[in-house]
Formats: C-alpha cells, structure tokens, sequence
C-alpha cells in the first residue's frame, strides 16, 4: 500500500511539474506537450486492454479516427462546437468511439492473441477505406480542414490556452483509467489476463468483462480523436491509417504495458524523437530505433519497470540472483 | 594584476564595441525561410530533389535572395500532414520565419492552408497543391501561393490535344486518390468538350504494382489509354502493360513520366505522350545550362520537383529584389509576385493573384531516346512536341462558370459513356 502511495505521489509531481514548466518552455514545446498527451489518451486507452486485460489490440486508430473526423465534420459541415457545445462535441467523440467499439467489440472480443490484433486490425482497416473512399462526408484523400479551434470565453488557439485544456483531459482521463483499474471490475480484468478459464470457473462471464473494457477504451481513444483534431485543425486518413495504431501499441510496450503511466511516458519518448529530436539532427530515426530495441532486450517491461530494477539491484541483487537462478533452470528442465 | 585587468576589461569591451559596430554597420537583412520536405519515409527521394534545387538557385546567389541573407531552415515532415501542421507552427512561433515553403503531397498543402491563415504567414507550395485551395476555397487562404501548378492545370491541354489527334474514345486507368481524381477529372473535361469519349475509367489503389487484376478488364475498342500513376506505379504500368501486348497509345498525366523516374524507364516507354509545366528535354538554351549545372551538381537530370523549387527561390529573389531586401509581408509579397513576370527555367510563369496560382506554358512531351546537350549517349528525354502557351488552371473556361461545377473527383466529371 506504501509502495502505491508513492507512486502516486511521484505521477502528482510529475503532472505539476508538467503544468509549470512547459508554458514557460518555447512555443514549439507547448505545441509537442500538448499533441504528446492528445496521442497519450489513446496510448492509454490502448494500455487498458493490452496491459490489463491482455487483449493485443491493433485497431485503436479506429476510434481515434471517428472522434477526429465527428469533430471536423460538425464544425465545418454544421458549424457546431466552436463555442461552448464543444464540450458536447468532447461528449459525443466519447459516445461514438465507445458505440464503434460496442459493434467491433461483437466480432473482436470472441478472438484472443494473435487473432484478436489481425481482427482489430482488420476493422482498424475498415474505418481507414471508408475515410479515404466517402468523398462528401470526409474528403477522401485531401481530407477536412477546420477553421479556427472552439471560443468559449477562453479562446483555444492561444496554444497555451489550449495545452491547458488537453492536459486537463489528459489528467482527468488518466484518473478515470486508474480508478477503473483499481476497482473491482479492473482487478477482474486482471484476473482475465493472467487465466481466463479461471475466472470463469469462479463464475465471471469473462466475455462481458472484455467487452466493456473494450467498449470504455473506444470511448477514451473517441476522445483522444476530438482533441487530435482540434490540435492539428486538420483531419485526413492520415489519422486513422494503421501507424497510428501501431504507435500507440509500440509507445505502451515501450512505456511497459499495465501501468497506464507507461502509455504516457512512451506517448512522449516517440513524440520527443520524431518531432523534436528531428528538427536537431537528421538522424533521429535511429535514436528511435535503437530506444525501441534497448527497451526490448534489457527492459522488456518497459520504462516504467526501471525503479523496480533499481530496487532489485539495491536490495543484494547477488543474493537474489543466486535464488533465481535454480529456480529458471527448474523451469527450464521441466 | 590590476594593469592586466585593466587590459583585460578593455580588451572585452572593445570587442564588445566592435561588435555592436558590425551589427549596426551590416545593414542587409535576414531572409528566415522554413522549408518543408519528406527526409525521412517513402517520399525522401523526391524530397531531395525539390531541396536540391531551393538549394542550388540560393548557392548560385551565394545565398543571398534579393539582397538579404537567406537563413534557410529546412525541417523533415515526413510526408504526414499532422507532422507538417506540428513543424509549421515550429518554424513560425519558435524560428520565426518570414516564410514557409516546400512541402510535397496534396494532403500537406491542405494541412499547411490553415495554419498560414492562423498565423498569417506567407505559405509557397513548391510541389504540393491541389485543386480546392486555388478555386473554390481560395478565399480561405489568403497567404498561401501555389507557385508551380495545379494538378489540373496540365490535362486540360492534354484533353485537347489528345481529341486532335483524332482519338474518339480512351479509356482511363489512374491512381486512386484526390491527385489522380483531379488530373483524370482535367484530360476528361476537356477531351469530351471536344467530343471525345472516356468509355470507362478504372481507378488502381496507391501503391499498385501488379497491374495484372486490371489489364485484362480494360476496354479493347478505345484509340488510345489515358494514365496517371506516381512513384514506382509509373514505372511497371507500362512495361506491364507492353508486355500484355496491349500496343494503343499512351497519353499520361505528368507524373508518369516526369524526370524522376524516366531514367529507370525501359525502351517499351518510346512514344508515350504525358502533359507538364517543365520537360528536362525542354530545348532553350535556358534549359540546357540549367540540366548541365544541376546534373553536374548532383549526378542526376532535374525533376520538375527541382526546377519547381529552384524557379520559387528565384522568384523569391525577384520579389526581395523589389523591396530592397526587406521582407514585406505576406499579402504585399503575393502582390509583388503577380506584378513580376519570372523567366523561369520552365518559361514564362505568372501568377494568377486572383486564385494565387501560375500562368504558364504547358508542354506536350514525347519519350525520345536521343543524345541531348551533348552528353554523348542516347538517353530517354520528354521531347516537348507542342507547347500551349500561358495557360491558366480554368484553360479556356469561363471561371465563374467552371467553379460553378464540383472539384475533380471520383465521381465528377461522371463516366456518362461507360457502360
């Protein structure tokens, strides 16, 4: 319980330092921050069902897309949430990404694995084709521009303004997502990844456990979607197309998956990378590259496992190894 | 120790001085360009070129544009519209730069548009563009400049030319996407207003390189096979189609047969007939120094990304040039721009300060394997065999009547002759 409570404290610390020190950075800063944590909503989103529910999920872009694309459509088509029904607008990116999922989540849910990411791959897919081919509603290839970001008394194309608010919804997300996962329903969720058959001996209808999760991480990457395309003023099949997907699974297995402040953390290296390193060196490609292997053969559980490395190392790591060690050959021989 | 302290003091404030002086004294302006290209991802190659050819007009000019020192920033977008819209308002609100250009694909420009409105910076699209943002929505964007052309803008001549060779009927294999929709919308209009036919359009997806699936359901009583394909599409399409024994002819949006990719073309592409603003085959002495310079330079025959770039940097010179070195912002920048009539490498080029995009010669190009300006091996080069001069992105039509129709899409111009 100590150890939680720790870490709870240092995620605090980390979001105010966040909130004071990148206002007073350079404007290109607060632009990266805030298009980090729009991106982070969905890293997350996609955490809770890889890290916690053990569901590789391939198709997130899916609802990314759809709330990006609901909020250009309503703002150029009927000039709707550029003042304060905006925040019906966030609502209803929230409700259309959960009711996309709450369809896919018929097909995906029965598959598990490797066939549960081909499957949300596939539908991932579709939402892309239909973005790039529906003309009068998305602009096809050229996609949509919008105008000017929502006025509300504060207005949102002041960057600061506008980091303001995403990194409030990016808390607040991150808040719902670590209640939900703490609950009860979340510990289930657990229980599901680690052995499915029993949980369902002790009598959980596990496909309904999955479904929800699932249908709950759609609704977040819906409202990922909505302050994506408000932070881009542009939305086109770009945004949907697989990378996205695959970005946001890559940045959670690189933050370590199961901790949801994995998700963020990786949100940030990549951004940090691509968008800032690149504008120093033009090498930044493999920076990114060799991050993601060194991450993979020396912390397979991500960044966020560094601490619990360290304290393994300082707590006679010699001692420890040399119980470990027979143990994996046990298993080994066996 | 206290003399040499002394010394030391003065000797930091004289340099202190000294260097206030220079800053006074130096009088000439700095120029902060933000250009955008791919550097990184499928389109780096293509990248290159249109930096290249920014790059060698500003070497030329010992890096001086009309008078002011050019600080020229170059950022890598990756060829995604999101990263452009993040490196944008990076070298706006953080490089402070007076402008932006560059940038290669339609869905970049349209990202761009925005963000030049915004932050009321001047916007000039080297190689990206698109037909919207110079026609129906062009009041939207009143500091973005498409300097090169729209993709339109070529096949209206070609439809033309096309009907007067007497073809009647061509049937249309494209690129699937807004690029391929708009260039097969410009040859379709025209070739059907002077009384052709498009029997049947057929529309491959990005990427294609098995053409196999659609060679075989193409029509076989048409005169002649419009194309528009990019990149690697260009060059199997025809040596597939060849080699399916399909012999019609070939009339073809420019980016089938553009510099960048000619010279990986084999001998079955003899023949074939593509529309463009520039040809590196283009037969002035203009030309011909320019081929020289920039393929000893870089080792290859300029693109249309290159001289595309190279002409904006001299435009850019032209209009610097005007103001003595001191940029004047954006909306007297475009108005300076369509008072000059440039003498391009490709030409004579104006800018339309209406629709903010180029008036120009549009050249019908040929594939000849000939030797050139004297480089002593026979090579594939776009023989220019008809040149429409000063030709604008509505062709001969009335503009308020041609805006009156939809953009070029999938659907529009609709395939009223196929079955």
């Amino acid at each position: 319980m100590d150890r939680v409570n720790t870490k709870v404290l240092a995620v605090l610390i980390a979001l105010a330092a966040l909130l004071w020190i990148v206002p007073h950075s350079g404007s290109f800063v607060v632009l990266l921050a805030t298009r980090a944590m729009a991106f982070a909503i969905l890293a997350m989103s996609t955490d809770l069902l890889l890290g916690f529910t053990g569901l590789p999920s391939l198709g997130q872009a899916a609802y990314f897309g759809v709330g990006a694309y609901l909020t250009a459509v309503l703002a150029t088509k009927m000039q709707f949430g550029l003042g304060w029904d905006f925040w019906i607008v966030v609502v209803l990116g929230f409700l259309i990404g959960a009711a996309l999922a709450a369809v896919f989540g018929l097909f995906a849910i029965r598959a598990t694995g490797v066939y549960f990411l081909m499957i949300t791959l596939a539908l991932g897919q579709c939402v892309w084709g239909l973005a790039y081919r529906w003309n009068s509603l998305t602009g096809g290839d050229n996609g949509i521009n919008m105008t000017s970001r929502p006025n509300f008394g504060i207005d949102l194309s002041n960057e600061t303004n506008f980091f303001y608010l995403v990194f409030g919804f990016f808390a607040a997300s991150m808040l719902a997502m670590y209640v939900l996962v703490r609950s009860p329903f979340g510990r289930s969720l657990t229980g599901i990844r680690e052995r499915e058959v029993r949980m369902q001996i002790l009598g959980y209808n596990t496909w309904l456990h999955k479904y929800i999760v699932f249908v709950i991480a759609g609704g977040f990457g819906g409202l990922a979607g909505v302050l994506w395309a408000q932070t881009n003023g542009h939305v086109s099949p770009e945004t949907v197309v697989l990378t996205t997907s695959v970005d946001a699974l890559l940045m959670v297995v690189l933050g370590g998956a199961g901790t949801l402040v994995g998700g963020a953390v990786g949100a940030a290296i990549v951004f940090g990378l691509r968008e800032y390193l690149s504008t120093i060196v033009p090498w930044w490609q493999y920076a990114l590259g060799g991050v993601y292997v060194l991450a993979i053969l020396y912390l397979p559980d991500g960044l966020m496992s560094i601490p619990a490395r360290i304290r393994q190392v300082r707590s006679g790591a010699g001692a420890k190894r040399a119980v470990v060690a027979p143990e994996k050959m046990a298993s080994k021989i066996s | 120790m206290t003399i040499r302290k002394i010394a030391g003091s003065m000797l930091v404030g004289g340099a202190l001085l000294f260097g206030l002086g220079v800053a006074a004294s130096a009088q000439t302006e700095e120029l902060r360009i933000g250009f955008l290209a791919p550097r990184t991802g499928i389109y780096t190659a293509i990248g290159t070129d249109m930096l290249n050819g920014f790059q060698m007009y500003l070497d030329e000019h010992n890096g001086m544009l009309g008078g002011a020192k050019v600080k020229l920033i170059v950022e890598d977008d990756q060829g995604k519209p999101d990263v452009d819209v993040a490196k944008a308002k990076k070298l706006i609100l953080q490089d402070k730069v007076h402008m932006l250009a560059g940038a290669l694909l339609a869905s970049s420009a349209y990202a761009l548009g925005p963000v030049s409105t915004e932050l009321k910076t001047l916007y000039i699209g080297t190689a990206s563009t698109a037909d919207d943002l110079a026609q129906r929505q062009v009041d939207k964007y009143p500091y973005t400049v498409f300097s090169v052309w729209v993709p339109s803008q070529p096949n209206h001549p070609l439809g033309q030319w096309a009907c007067d060779q007497g073809y009647k009927k061509v049937v249309a294999i494209a690129a699937d996407y807004a690029f391929g929709y708009e260039q097969t919308g410009g040859f379709q209009q025209t070739f059907e207003d002077c009384g052709g036919k498009v029997i049947q359009k057929i529309w491959v997806p990005l990427g294609t390189k098995d053409f196999g699936p659609y060679l075989p359901t193409m029509k076989g009583d048409a005169d002649a096979i419009f194309t528009l394909m990019v990149g690697p599409m260009s060059l199997q399409f025809p040596k597939q189609l060849r080699a399916s024994g399909n012999k019609k002819p070939i009339v073809a949006g420019g980016t089938s047969y553009d510099e960048f990719i000619l010279p990986f073309m084999g001998d079955e592409v003899i023949g074939d007939v593509s529309a463009l603003m520039y040809s590196a085959g283009l037969d002035t002495p203009k030309n011909q120094e320019f081929v020289k310079k920039y393929r000893a330079k870089y080792g290859k025959v300029p693109s249309y990304y290159s001289e595309g770039d190279y002409s904006a940097a001299q435009w850019i010179d032209e209009v610097m040039a005007k103001h003595k070195g001191k940029f004047p912002g954006p909306t007297e920048f475009i108005k300076t721009m369509a008072s000059i009539k440039l003498d391009a490498v490709r030409g004579p080029v104006q800018l339309d300060l209406a629709t903010r995009s180029p008036i120009q010669n549009i050249y019908i190009k040929k594939v000849e394997k000939k030797e050139m300006f004297g480089y002593g091996k026979p090579e594939l080069w776009n023989t220019v065999i008809k040149t429409y001069p000063n030709v604008s992105q509505f062709w001969t039509y009335d503009k308020a009547k041609f805006l009156a129709q939809p953009v070029y899409s999938r659907d529009f111009p609709p395939c009223k002759f196929c079955e």
